[in-house]
C-alpha cells in the first residue's frame, strides 16, 4: 500500500468548526482555518472540510475558508458538502481545494461521478459514504446521515468506483462522534471490494482504534476529528506511536 | 531582484495553490492564458489536475501549444507538475491515445495495477512517497532537489506516470510496492515532479524555491 494517511477531518458549519456526536447534536469550535493551520503546523498529511450546511453558493462560507486555508497550508485539502454539480466543483477547485467530496447529489445523480472524473481527473473525485448499519448489511445515508438512500453501502463503493471516483471517504454514522473505535467490519468491507484507497472515518479516541482499522480494517487513510479538535492526543504523538508500531507512515 | 513566475492558466489546474506557494517562496506569480506572456515569461509554470487529454485539449484551445515549446527550446526555466509534467512527454493512454507536448521523450502509462509482488494495490497511488535518486551515481546537487532532507518525502496522487525514454531525464523516482514510478524529471531546463511540490508541506516548498533560484 501507499504511505498510510492521517487525514484531519473538519465539518464546518461556517464561520465554525463543529463536532458533533453521529454527525448531530453540533458544538462550535470556533475558526476552522486557525485549527487547519496547527493541523498543518503538526504534520498532518490532508486536510478534509466538509461543509454540514451545503452552503457552497452563499457568501462567506467554505469556498472562502478554502481560499483561505490554501494561503499557507500546503498539503492536500478536500473540501465537499452540497457540491452538485460541475461549476461548483470548479468554484471550490479554484478557491485552492484538491478534492472534491461528493456525497448526496451523487446519491442522486450517479453520474455526476463520471462527470466530475472526466473534467478533472479521478483523483480529484472523493466519494463521501455515509453508512449506518442495518440488520445485514450497511446502508448509505446523506445529508449528514439524516436521510436514507436505500443504497448499499458495498454495492454503492463499487458503482462509484466504477464510474470514476477515485478515493471514498468512508463515515460510519454509528460510531462518528463516539471516540469508541472505528468501524472495522465495515471498512474492511468495503476497502476489500473496491481498488481504490479508503479513507475511514468515525469513532478515532485513541492509536489501538487507528492501528486496528488500519491491519484489520485494510484503511488506506484514516480521518481524525475529536482526538484533534478536543486536543486529546497530538499529530506528533499519533505519528511516533505509528512508526513503532511499524505502520507505514512518513517521518516529519 | 523578485524571481518572476508566470503560470499558465488553462483551466485545469489548481492556480490557486501553485501561485500561494511560489508567492511564500519569495516569487512574484503572473497566472495568465494570454500566449504573448507565455512567450515572454522567465519562468513557466505548467500545473495539471485532471485528464490528459482534456489538458491537451485545452492548451489547443487557448492556443498555447506551440508557444510553449518555443518557451522550452529558448533555455528558460520551465516546471511542469503532476499532469502538467505528463504532459511534457510525447503521448499518453489515457482515455485513449493523446499526443502530449513532446519536450521530453517517452510516455505515460497507467500506474501498474499490483506491486512487483503480483498483489493488487489501489490505484490512484495516493500519498506521501519517498523520493530516491533514479540511479546510483546521480547526484541532485546543482537540480530543483538540491538540499533537500533526507529521506524526502512529497504528496503524489496520480494515476498514470511517465516512463521518460531516456533513463537520463530522470532525476528522481518513488516506488510502489516496489514499482518504480518517476517522480522527477529533468531535461536541461526542463523540470518536471509527478508529486505536487505545492502540497507537500516544507519538502515541496524548498523544490519550488529551488526553481525559482534558476535562470
Amino acid at each position: 500500500m501507499s504511505t498510510l494517511r492521517m487525514i484531519a477531518r473538519l465539518d464546518v458549519k461556517a464561520p465554525n468548526l463543529i463536532k458533533g456526536v453521529h454527525l448531530e447534536g453540533l458544538r462550535k469550535l470556533g475558526d476552522p482555518s486557525g485549527f487547519a493551520q496547527r493541523y498543518y503546523a503538526d504534520g498532518i498529511d490532508e486536510i478534509v472540510y466538509i461543509d454540514a450546511v451545503a452552503s457552497l453558493y452563499e457568501r462567506n462560507t467554505i469556498v472562502d475558508l478554502v481560499r483561505h486555508t490554501a494561503e499557507d497550508v500546503f498539503i492536500p485539502i478536500t473540501a465537499g458538502g452540497g457540491v452538485r454539480s460541475v461549476e461548483g466543483a470548479q468554484i471550490l477547485l479554484r478557491a485552492g481545494a484538491d478534492k472534491i467530496a461528493i456525497n448526496t447529489a451523487a446519491t442522486q445523480n450517479p453520474e455526476l461521478i463520471r462527470k466530475l472524473a472526466e473534467r478533472f481527473g479521478s483523483q480529484c473525485v472523493v466519494l463521501s459514504i455515509e453508512a449506518k448499519r442495518q440488520k445485514d448489511h450497511w446502508e448509505a445515508y446523506c445529508d449528514n446521515g439524516r436521510e436514507r438512500t436505500g443504497l448499499d453501502v458495498i454495492e454503492w463503493s463499487r458503482r462509484g468506483e466504477k464510474l470514476g471516483a477515485g478515493e471514498i471517504l468512508l463515515t460510519s454514522v454509528d460510531r462518528e462522534g463516539t471516540r469508541g473505535g472505528y468501524d472495522i467490519e465495515l471498512t474492511r468491507a468495503v476497502a476489500d471490494a473496491v481498488g481504490i484507497p479508503v479513507i475511514a472515518s468515525g469513532g478515532m479516541g485513541k492509536f489501538e482504534h487507528l492501528s486496528e482499522v488500519v491491519n484489520v480494517g485494510h484503511a488506506d487513510a484514516v480521518a481524525m476529528a475529536h482526538v484533534l479538535h478536543f486536543q486529546k492526543m497530538t499529530i506528533p504523538d499519533i505519528r511516533r506511536q505509528a512508526l513503532a508500531h511499524g505502520l507505514n507512515v512518513r517521518p516529519v | 531582484m523578485t524571481a518572476k513566475a508566470t503560470v499558465i492558466d488553462y483551466d485545469c489546474g489548481n492556480l490557486l495553490s501553485v501561485r500561494r506557494a511560489l508567492e511564500h517562496c519569495g516569487g512574484e506569480v503572473e497566472i495568465t492564458g494570454e500566449p504573448a506572456k507565455i512567450k515572454d515569461a522567465e519562468r513557466l509554470v505548467l500545473p495539471g489536475v485532471g485528464s490528459f487529454g482534456n489538458a491537451m485539449e485545452e492548451l489547443q484551445k487557448l492556443g498555447l501549444v506551440e508557444q510553449i515549446r518555443e518557451f522550452a527550446a529558448s533555455g528558460r526555466p520551465f516546471l511542469g507538475i503532476c499532469v502538467g509534467m505528463q504532459l511534457m512527454f510525447d503521448s499518453s493512454d489515457e482515455f485513449g491515445m493523446h499526443d502530449g507536448l513532446g519536450m521530453i521523450p517517452g510516455r505515460v502509462r497507467t500506474v501498474p495495477r499490483h506491486g512487483v509482488d503480483g498483489k493488487p494495490h489501489k490505484v490512484p497511488h495516493i500519498g506521501w512517497s519517498k523520493l530516491s535518486p533514479a540511479a546510483a551515481s546521480q547526484t541532485w546537487d546543482g537540480t530543483i532537489l538540491d538540499g533537500l532532507p533526507t529521506p524526502a518525502y512529497c504528496y503524489f496522487v496520480h494515476s498514470f506516470a511517465a516512463e521518460p525514454a531516456d533513463e537520463a531525464h530522470r532525476l528522481s523516482d518513488c516506488h510502489y510496492d516496489g514499482q518504480r514510478l518517476a517522480a522527477t524529471v529533468r531535461r536541461d531546463n526542463l523540470w518536471g515532479c509527478q508529486f505536487h511540490p505545492e502540497k507537500s508541506g516544507e519538502t515541496g516548498l524548498h523544490i519550488l524555491r529551488n526553481f525559482l533560484a534558476r535562470d
